[in-house]
């Protein structure tokens, strides 16, 4: 079973969310993907991140992650604007194969509506969502 | 001789086994209505006359001495290109399957990928494209891919471009919501004038196109360009000759940092003056270089030298994740093969010519067309129509339509140029000429001697 840290948001498209600081809207967000889809992907050797000033509606597809022989487009759980982008991962794509939730964040977005009103898993929802896809 | 390895036996018994009555039957979900019907094909012939009536249309174009140019050049190609490119090891035109099985064909790209490096200035090559015109294409939507500093889709083409080269990008990149801008050329100089560009400071724009030489041979102001498309967060598409490189400067050189960078962003091109003969149009190759910035927006394959598990150096394609198996309808392309044996071909020239041998060419070149230019000038109704600093082509402007003088010039087996009449209406009895180095004295003055008594005799006769 991977690891599914309670404290944060899921889709189905395998990206999480988690609350920065701030009430949404106006709140900030932090996106990045799963253990789940990182370690489906494999190692990954580059991943290009959304430039900060973006404005991004939820369902975009707006970062890309490519391992040696697969690529995946992530898209944006929320609508905002994006903050910043992790730029530690143009030169450190490992980074989000190694700590996922951590240091391997892809984007943060300054929400324009309410996360909850996002379709969003809560930790328990995704894990069951991901055990009903490996049947 | 049949090249389907299936017996009207073994047809049979496949049809038999899956439980269908005939071929036709496997087609059954096609509707009906969306049958074309008969082809109007005339029906097979055999080898020997398909030899025959080759060889009398091949005889029916005769061997005119040519003196067209306009983006496909006849240079010498020395014997051992293609007696070396049409061996068994090599003569497959399409890319290997089991890429890394074929480490002699990965290698041979490999090396072809650095030669265009080295011979546009530019960090990485691909393994090539169809042509010069698609790869100007592919350039444009590679543009709007690689300038996430602009989001809209504007491209700006100047007039001076090969107007073929601009007809098959506005047909590929214009059905992909790109709008193409046109810039017009300077009528004396017969160049782009930066003046010409300025309008567009401060404007969202995605790319500017630049020809060297430009359509009708002449040098564009490649640095100022450059360095005004910069300053505006406008990437720069060269399109380029790949023998004038060894006397011009390469793109990856033009302009100065000012504007951030210097260089070219894309570099694309026709490879045909690289070994490939005219062969009535095709098969040529399209190449194209970058910056290592933007090789994710790049299409088309990419060889890598690597080391395998005992540190041996190897190679094999690399960066696949761009590529449709992979990125599916995300891939920055749609191609997905290379045009490997003109690219071998290519490379086996240029290994061959070496940089001395290129400069020799592309020098032979230059002095040619000046001593064609200037021989033809110096009769009666003939005149260049640009001041413009060229290379190996030029536009002469004669005193009556080009057509039929160039008429009367194939009846005496001289192809004289390319009359610029549908294309460029207003430049009045324009025609476009090239030498090469396979140009002899005794051919300049062959032609100036045939269009002054073709130029006197129409004068007598009006």
């Amino acid at each position: 079973m991977s690891n599914i840290p309670g404290d944060l948001r899921y889709t189905k498209s395998h990206e999480w969310v988690r609350s920065l600081h701030g009430e949404a809207p106006d709140g900030t967000v932090e996106v990045g993907i799963s253990e789940h889809a990182q370690s489906a992907l494999g190692d990954l050797v580059f991943v290009e991140v959304p430039d900060a000033g973006r404005v991004l509606k939820a369902g975009e597809a707006c970062a890309v992650v490519e391992s040696v022989k697969a690529a995946s487009d992530v898209y944006s759980p929320v609508s905002g604007k994006v903050t910043a982008g992790n730029a530690a991962l143009a030169t450190q794509p490992e980074l989000l194969n190694q700590d996922p939730y951590g240091t391997g964040w892809l984007f943060r977005v300054q929400t324009s509506s309410p996360i909850e009103d996002a379709s969003l898993l809560s930790a328990a929802d995704y894990a069951k969502y991901l055990a009903d896809a490996a049947h | 001789m049949a090249f389907i390895p299936h017996t009207a036996d073994d047809v049979a018994r496949m049809l038999e086994l899956i439980g269908v009555q005939s071929i036709d039957d496997l087609f059954d979900e096609i509707p009906a209505e969306l049958n074309a019907g008969a082809l109007g094909v005339p029906p097979s012939l055999s080898e020997m006359e398909v030899g025959r009536l080759l060889s009398e249309r091949a005889a029916g174009d005769g061997r005119p001495l040519n003196f067209i140019g306009a983006g496909a050049y006849e240079h010498h190609i020395p014997a051992p290109v293609w007696a070396i490119t049409t061996r068994g090891e090599f003569y497959s035109a399409y890319t290997p399957y089991q890429a890394e099985a074929s480490q002699g064909t990965l290698q041979l790209i490999y090396e072809y990928q650095s030669m265009m490096c080295a011979l546009t200035s530019m960090e990485v090559s691909n393994a090539s494209l169809y042509d010069g015109a698609s790869a100007l294409a592919e350039a444009c939507l590679m543009a709007v891919r690689a300038n996430r500093a602009v989001s809209s889709r504007r491209i700006l083409l100047p007039r001076a471009v090969n107007p073929t080269y601009a007809q098959v990008a506005r047909a590929i990149a214009g059905n992909q919501d790109i709008v193409f801008e046109t810039v017009d050329f300077d009528r004396a100089a017969g160049r782009t004038l930066l003046e010409s560009v300025q309008p567009f400071s401060g404007q969202e724009v995605t790319a500017l196109v630049i020809q060297q030489p430009n359509f009708f041979g002449s040098l564009e102001e490649v640095d100022e360009l450059t360095d005004w498309a910069h300053q505006n967060k406008i990437l720069v598409i060269a399109v380029v000759n790949p023998t004038s490189l060894a006397l011009l400067k390469p793109p990856g050189q033009w302009g100065s940092a000012t504007g951030g960078h210097q260089g070219a962003d894309i570099v694309c091109g026709e490879g045909q003056p690289l070994g490939v003969p005219l062969a009535s149009g095709g098969p040529y190759f399209g190449f194209m270089a970058t910056r290592m910035q933007y090789v994710r927006q790049m299409p088309g394959r990419i060889v890598g030298r690597t080391v395998d598990v005992e540190g041996r150096p190897g190679f094999s394609l690399t960066l696949q994740a761009r590529e449709q198996h992979i990125r599916r309808s995300k891939a920055t392309s749609n191609i997905c093969t290379n045009q490997g044996l003109l690219v071998t071909a290519a490379t086996i020239y240029m290994s061959l010519l070496g940089a001395a041998g290129l400069e020799r060419v592309a020098a032979a070149s230059l002095q040619r067309t000046a001593d064609l230019v200037a021989a033809l000038s110096r009769i009666a109704g003939v005149r260049p129509a640009f001041t413009a600093a060229r290379f190996h082509e030029a536009v002469l402007l004669l005193d009556r339509p080009v057509a039929p003088v160039l008429a009367a010039l194939a009846r005496r087996g001289i192809v004289g140029g390319l009359d610029l009449a549908e294309r460029y209406p207003e430049l009045g009895h324009a025609l476009l000429v090239c030498a090469s180095e396979t140009k002899l004295d005794v051919d300049i003055e062959a032609y100036a001697g045939a269009l002054a008594d073709i130029l006197q005799a129409s004068r007598a006769a009006a």
